[in-house]
């Protein structure tokens, strides 16, 4: 500006700056410099990484396992005609549910329900069975009991048309969605397949005892789904890759999982179009509840005596086996076959 | 004192009413709360649904007659559904004081309301839409604001509130192809408010127009006394519809609003049964060469649409239409875009169109396999569906089942291997996921055992699939469960749905192998 006003020169007190004024200035530009600075060095990332090659490391899955006895047995086969008193004689025979369930625990139970496919049909875990189940905890002095799983359908409709949204709702359980926000990645020290994956973490912050209450299903893969292939409800992601090595990833379930107690429900069994079904000529009444605490026991009884088929397919009950997870000789363990 | 049972007031308590039970009715299109409410009653009540529904189809659907409880007001009141009742109105009418000239002049707030010559847009607009219905094209969704404003909320606003609160909407984050070309349009029709107010609502909207021709006949009407009126334009300050009260009252763009009669100081406007028509404008002001225009575009639009062939010969394979649809054509004439489908879906498979099925059929609903899939005890999309594009199928009707085993169930599609993407055809890698998840019973998906040398010189056994279109109902659980997640190696298209005489594939339903389909279902 070449102004000629004398009062526009640089000299003109209307011109100049007051100290007070210049170190505001000062300060404020100042301050905006030094923060820039101190930011850029603090969120500077000075190496550069493989995108998809990071060291992943995630939770880990405390043990739910109850006290081993000496005394009672581990696996209870019990006949009956209705689920109720079948899963009372069950648990009975195992020396009741107190010997699980303590007062005050938060007991989570996972059902099936991976399709929204309806009772009869017998692809999902009968809201019968979650109603005995939910009963008999709430009765040995079970402060909560939370129902999750993370079905392959939609979670609402499966929910909805399995009918344990209804029981859940009858009997005030805790049904809890498989939301965008309840999963955290977990850690699986010596998985033979599964490593490190995306889990439904929601249900165990708070849970402190673990019921795997599964239908005895036929499968057309992994040939049958019982209480140890169950546990697939738990995990997240792309689940669609573990058919690749299907057996080895469901023995690895009986090692991310110790659960409290698990629980099959043979009383109508899917025999063949597994896992899905479909129709009721699919679904054969065998009235058997099994329950105990190695699910790889479980399982082969479910696969011998309720699928009716030879063991020696089954390949994952042999891996969990010869990895230690479990007993597939079922007879020599310590059981109990009793008539409701 | 001021006195709170004011017109004024009173109209606010019916538009918190609307608005609150608009945006219930949206919140609980979804299967956990959806018990038996009348969520698709805002579009039950849309008179122009009912009318350009019936040119096309023929006929008033089921809820449609709803409308006459909309229809009768108006003959009698004029608009006041614009004011009182439409949630998309009370949204303007909300953003436009909240946004708007509020705080403005009076002057300047008057001069906002007086009527323009632009206003007259949307009786073109809708002079269009009636053409192209007469074609056999079903348009108004665009524009209709109760379709326009279910749009908006069940494909962008909901998914948004859930991006920042996970899980209040949805269990699993929805998504929705092209959902940001709804959204911004939801945007610049909100903002317009500032420029004009009502915006969409004096300039667009083909319901008010449709509304608006009809209150030319309306009894009661507001009427200015001449002898008290000492023309100081002060009804204009708050005018809604800019329906010109200060002068030869518009009766076709009023809203009822009651400001002006509130605002007046001299009491000389008054809401009255059979005024003189004299000092009236009583019906809409449109040149017939702007309507002969209109028409003509409307006409244009249907025939420029079918001629692109995508609803006949030329038909994409992306057009896999919800269970229960019309034929394709019969479909473009009962789908109003208003999405309610696509918002009760609970597997988030349905996605509003952007050009698969032509011009014609933007923002109707098409199956995505890739975000969803069809659960096979599902039917809601055809529940909610106000129009019956989409009819409200029973679970048995939809797979075939009970008594209508003989039919067979609703084919929606078929899918098609791709072995060169599949991993045990071609990568020697056991998986089948897509027959695990395979809902039909027998199962529509099998795989045969085979034995193979691996490139290494071991031997593998691997189950390699197939699929049986006999029993395949086009669901698309296999496509969406394929662990070759971009392009899947199963894929479904369109053809082979049963709504369609033309696109079905096989004859009598199908004999592959040697046991027919019914047999082969009761097997």
């Amino acid at each position: 500006m070449s102004s000629t006003n004398p009062n526009d020169s640089p000299r003109s007190p209307e011109n100049s700056v007051s100290r007070r004024e210049f170190l505001v200035r000062f300060g404020a530009t100042g301050a905006l410099i030094a923060g820039s600075g101190i930011a850029a060095c603090r969120l500077w990332q000075p190496n550069h990484f493989v995108p998809g090659f990071q060291k992943e490391k995630g939770l880990q899955l405390r043990s739910y396992a109850p006290e081993p006895s000496k005394v009672l047995p581990s696996l209870a086969i019990a006949h009956g005609t209705e689920h109720e008193t079948t899963i009372r004689a069950a648990l009975a025979a195992l020396g009741g549910m107190e010997r699980f369930i303590q007062k005050g625990d938060v007991v989570m139970i996972k059902p099936n329900v991976a399709f929204d496919s309806p009772p009869p049909l017998a692809a999902t875990t009968h809201p019968d069975a979650l109603r005995a189940v939910a009963k008999l905890v709430l009765e040995a002095g079970a402060r909560q009991v939370i129902v999750a799983d993370n079905p392959i359908n939609s979670p609402t409709g499966c929910f909805l048309k399995s009918g344990l949204a209804a029981v859940t709702s009858e009997m005030n359980l805790n049904l809890i969605y498989p939301g965008s926000n309840s999963f955290a990645p977990l850690q699986l020290d010596g998985g033979e397949i599964l490593k490190y994956w995306t889990f439904f973490n929601e249900p165990f912050k708070t849970a402190t005892k673990v019921i795997g209450l599964a239908p005895c299903k036929d499968h057309n893969l992994c040939h049958a789904s019982m209480t140890t292939k169950s546990w697939y409800g738990l995990l997240g992601g792309r689940r669609n890759q573990f058919h690749q090595h299907i057996h080895s990833i469901v023995s690895d379930f009986a090692l991310m999982m110790k659960p409290t107690l698990v629980i099959l429900d043979g009383m109508n069994v899917l025999m063949s179009n597994g896992p899905t079904g479909g129709r009721l000529s699919d679904v054969k009444p065998m009235n058997t509840i099994v329950a105990g605490t190695d699910m790889i026991a479980v399982d082969a009884y479910g696969y011998t005596h309720l699928l009716g088929r030879d063991l020696a397919e089954l390949t994952y009950i042999h891996k969990a086996h010869a990895r230690g997870l479990g007993n597939k000789n079922w007879q020599d363990t310590l059981y109990k076959e009793v008539q409701a | 004192m001021r006195r709170l049972l004011t017109l004024r007031n009173t109209r606010r308590v019916a538009q918190v009413f609307f608005f609150g039970l608009f945006l219930f009715f949206v919140f609980i299109t979804d299967l956990r709360y959806l018990k038996g409410y009348p969520v698709s009653l805002f579009l039950q009540l849309d008179p122009l649904v009912a009318f350009a529904t019936a040119i096309t189809t023929h006929t008033v659907y089921m809820g449609l007659l709803w409308s006459l409880m909309l229809i009768v007001p108006t003959l009698l009141f004029g608009r006041i559904f614009c004011n009182w009742i439409c949630p998309y109105g009370i949204l303007h009418h909300f953003i436009g004081w909240l946004m708007g000239k509020r705080r403005a002049e009076e002057r300047e707030r008057i001069e906002a309301n007086r009527y323009k010559k632009l206003y007259s847009l949307k009786y073109v607009i809708l002079i269009a839409m009636i053409a192209a219905a007469l074609g056999g094209s079903l348009q108004i969704g665009w524009l209709d604001p109760i379709c326009l404003f279910h749009r908006s909320m069940s494909t962008v606003i909901l998914p948004a509130i859930n991006l920042f609160f996970p899980s209040s909407i949805y269990v699993r984050q929805y998504f929705h192809v092209g959902a940001w070309v709804i959204g911004f349009l939801l945007l610049f029709l909100v903002g317009m408010n500032v420029v004009i107010p009502r915006f969409f609502c004096r300039v667009l909207c083909p319901l008010g127009a449709f509304l608006g021709t009809l209150s030319s006949v309306a009894l009661w009407r507001i009427d200015r006394d001449v002898t008290k009126c000492v023309d100081c334009d002060l009804c204009l300050k708050n005018c809604e519809g800019a329906s010109d009260p200060q002068t030869d009252l518009r009766k076709s763009e009023c809203f009822v609003c009651f400001n002006c009669i509130e605002d007046c100081p001299e009491d000389a406007l008054s809401f009255k049964f059979m005024p003189s028509l004299k000092t009236e404008v009583t019906a809409p002001v449109v040149s017939g060469r702007r309507a002969f225009l209109g028409a003509l575009t409307g006409l244009a639009f249907y025939a420029f649409g079918r001629a692109s062939g995508a609803s006949d010969r030329n038909y994409d394979k992306k057009v896999i239409r919800p269970p229960g649809s019309l034929e394709e054509k019969d479909f473009l004439g009962a789908c109003i875009k208003c999405d309610q489908c696509i918002r009760v879906c609970p597997t988030n498979v349905l996605q509003p169109a952007l050009m698969e099925s032509g011009i014609e059929g933007i923002w109707t609903p098409i199956l995505n396999m890739k975000i969803g899939f069809c659960e096979p005890n599902c039917t809601l999309c055809g529940a909610v569906c106000p129009t019956g594009a989409i009819q409200p199928v029973t679970i048995e009707e939809k797979n075939g089942t009970g008594s209508f085993a003989t039919e067979g169930p609703i084919k929606i599609g078929l899918a098609f291997f791709d072995y060169g993407r599949c991993l045990p055809w071609a990568m020697e890698t056991p998986c089948v996921v897509c027959e695990e998840v395979c809902p039909v019973s027998p199962k529509a998906i099998f795989s045969h055992e085979v034995t193979i040398t691996k490139r290494d010189g071991n031997p593998i056994t691997l189950r390699r699939p197939y699929v049986d279109p006999a029993l395949c109902t086009g669901c698309g659980i296999c496509e969406h469960e394929c662990p070759v997640t971009d392009e899947a190696a199963i894929r479904v298209t369109a053809i082979g749905e049963t709504r369609s005489h033309d696109r079905r594939l096989l004859m009598d339903g199908g004999v592959t192998g040697a046991t027919p389909d019914l047999e082969k279902r009761q097997r």
